[in-house]
């Protein structure tokens, strides 16, 4: 009898530590998530200044930064907005690189800052996206693998998505650009 | 593995906490025996001293540090790029930003303090601001970050407090043994008491050096390599490594007691390592990081 007892709480006990070990990993991708959000957002919020500031040179680059910009999509899958942001970070450096060839632009102190705070913002998405893919990793692999898989799906726990451009859609680019 | 670096992080601070209140309670139960002649008395100066110093130094530990080497606050609006990139490296690391702070020298170096990630205070010297590049810098802050990650900073800082807590004591003790013997009636139980006093005093500053030592040293290979990691980019701490070799001049200013927490040897270009330096070589720094991968 007693033996029973001990193997059910042993059991239940083992259950807990799974469920919570899932949750806790569930947990990190959604705060790496708000991460990507965050700088994402950031971004889109310096945009328009670089836009103004730069207002009389480089017109063709700032065109289509604002094009890109407009096309903004919140929503859609993360590969889709994996590709916006490539797109949008694309061409922020190509305007930024076109505008250092202004010397009174690049002596601009508005100018200045806004180009070390935009590449900044390039570098915390690459990293938080960085930190949110191996999140991802580390939870998919956890529930797929057994005994987590059982558990995982009574918990309706789905593999999620990594934050990068998966490979079809990356030849749909190449066809736009033809 | 980063887990195990910090509970035996928190396991040292403990017992370096622990060492210094026994410690001083024992200096100051002699110091008051010699002046008042009661073990009562004695006993609870002692305790309350020590108890009271302790709390003071695990709470302000990081705002004394900063004071005594002149540091100041870095804003955003005067030193966007380095607060920008601290942000960034702390964004790859998971860590809450610290607080930054700026040494006004023309020597390169840098150091971090506080006791958790949530209250940590990293402080870069105006001659590295201006002569590092982004990625040396990201180098060397993410070398800072790794310290802060393991609690390093916590065991550093506390006992940079504490070793300068028993230092003044130590010199308040010999002066009043001094005092005491000019006017004292030779009684044998008090030159026991006498006895015991002076040998603690003579060993409290070379426990203290000693207690420096085990603490740096493979702390900073290990930082080196969790900077990497963060970085991902190896180039930039090894170039910073050699500009800092070459260029920079010494701090003499820097007070002896917070010398390890520093990111180079405030002092002196070091050749190689013995058991006397608390900081690695520059060499062997650059060795070990071009091994990786």
């Amino acid at each position: 009898m007693t033996v029973i007892i001990i193997i059910v709480i042993v059991i239940i006990i083992a259950i807990v530590l799974l469920y919570n070990h899932l949750v806790g990993l569930n947990i990190r991708c959604k705060n790496a998530w708000a991460g990507i959000d965050n700088q994402l957002k950031r971004r889109y919020d310096l945009i328009p200044n670089l836009v103004e500031v730069t207002k009389g040179y480089a017109s063709h680059e700032r065109e289509t930064l604002i094009e890109v910009v407009k096309a903004r999509n919140d929503e859609g899958t993360l590969s889709q907005r994996a590709l916006e942001s490539e797109k949008v970070s694309k061409n922020v450096k190509d305007l930024l690189a076109v505008a250092e060839q202004y010397p009174d632009l690049k002596a601009n102190e508005l100018f200045k800052n806004l180009q070390i705070e935009l590449t900044g913002t390039e570098d915390k998405i690459a990293f938080a996206r960085q930190f949110y893919n191996d999140s991802v990793q580390k939870y998919n692999t956890a529930i797929m693998s057994f005994p987590n898989n059982i558990l995982a799906k009574i918990m309706n726990y789905k593999e999620k998505d990594y934050f990068e451009v998966k490979e079809n859609e990356k030849e749909n680019v190449k066809v736009d650009l033809k | 593995m980063i887990l195990e670096e910090v509970r035996k992080n928190k396991v040292k601070t403990v017992a370096i906490i622990a060492f210094f209140i026994t410690f001083v309670t024992l200096c100051i139960y002699f110091l008051s025996l010699l002046i008042f002649d009661s073990v009562y008395i004695a006993v609870i100066f002692g305790l309350t001293f020590s108890i009271i110093s302790a709390l003071v130094s695990y709470y302000n530990s990081d705002q004394m540090i900063l004071s005594i080497n002149n540091a100041r606050p870095a804003t955003r609006e005067e030193n966007l790029q380095l607060n920008v990139t601290l942000e960034t490296l702390c964004i790859a690391t998971g860590l809450p930003k610290p607080k930054l702070y700026i040494m006004e020298t023309d020597a390169m170096n840098a150091f971090a303090t506080g006791r958790n990630p949530e209250n940590s205070v990293i402080c870069v010297t105006r001659g590295l601001l201006n002569s590092l590049d982004k990625y040396e810098m990201e180098g060397v802050l993410a070398h800072e970050l790794s310290h802060i990650k393991n609690y390093d900073i916590l065991v550093s800082t506390i006992a940079i407090v504490m070793v300068g807590f028993v230092t003044i004591i130590a010199d308040m003790a010999s002066r009043s043994l001094f005092y005491r013997r000019s006017n004292s009636e030779n009684n044998n139980a008090n030159a026991i008491v006498m006895i015991i006093g002076l040998i603690f005093l003579i060993i409290s500053p070379i426990f203290a050096s000693l207690l420096q030592l085990a603490i740096s040293r493979n702390r900073e290979y290990l930082a080196d390599s969790s900077a990497v990691e963060i970085t991902r980019n190896k180039e930039g701490l090894i170039n910073a490594l050699k500009k800092i070799d070459t260029l920079s001049k010494p701090m003499p200013e820097v007070n002896k007691a917070t010398a390890t927490i520093f990111f180079s040897n405030p002092y002196k270009k070091q050749e190689k390592d013995s058991i006397w330096s608390t900081h690695p070589s520059t060499a062997n720094r650059i060795k070990k990081l071009e091994n990786i991968k």
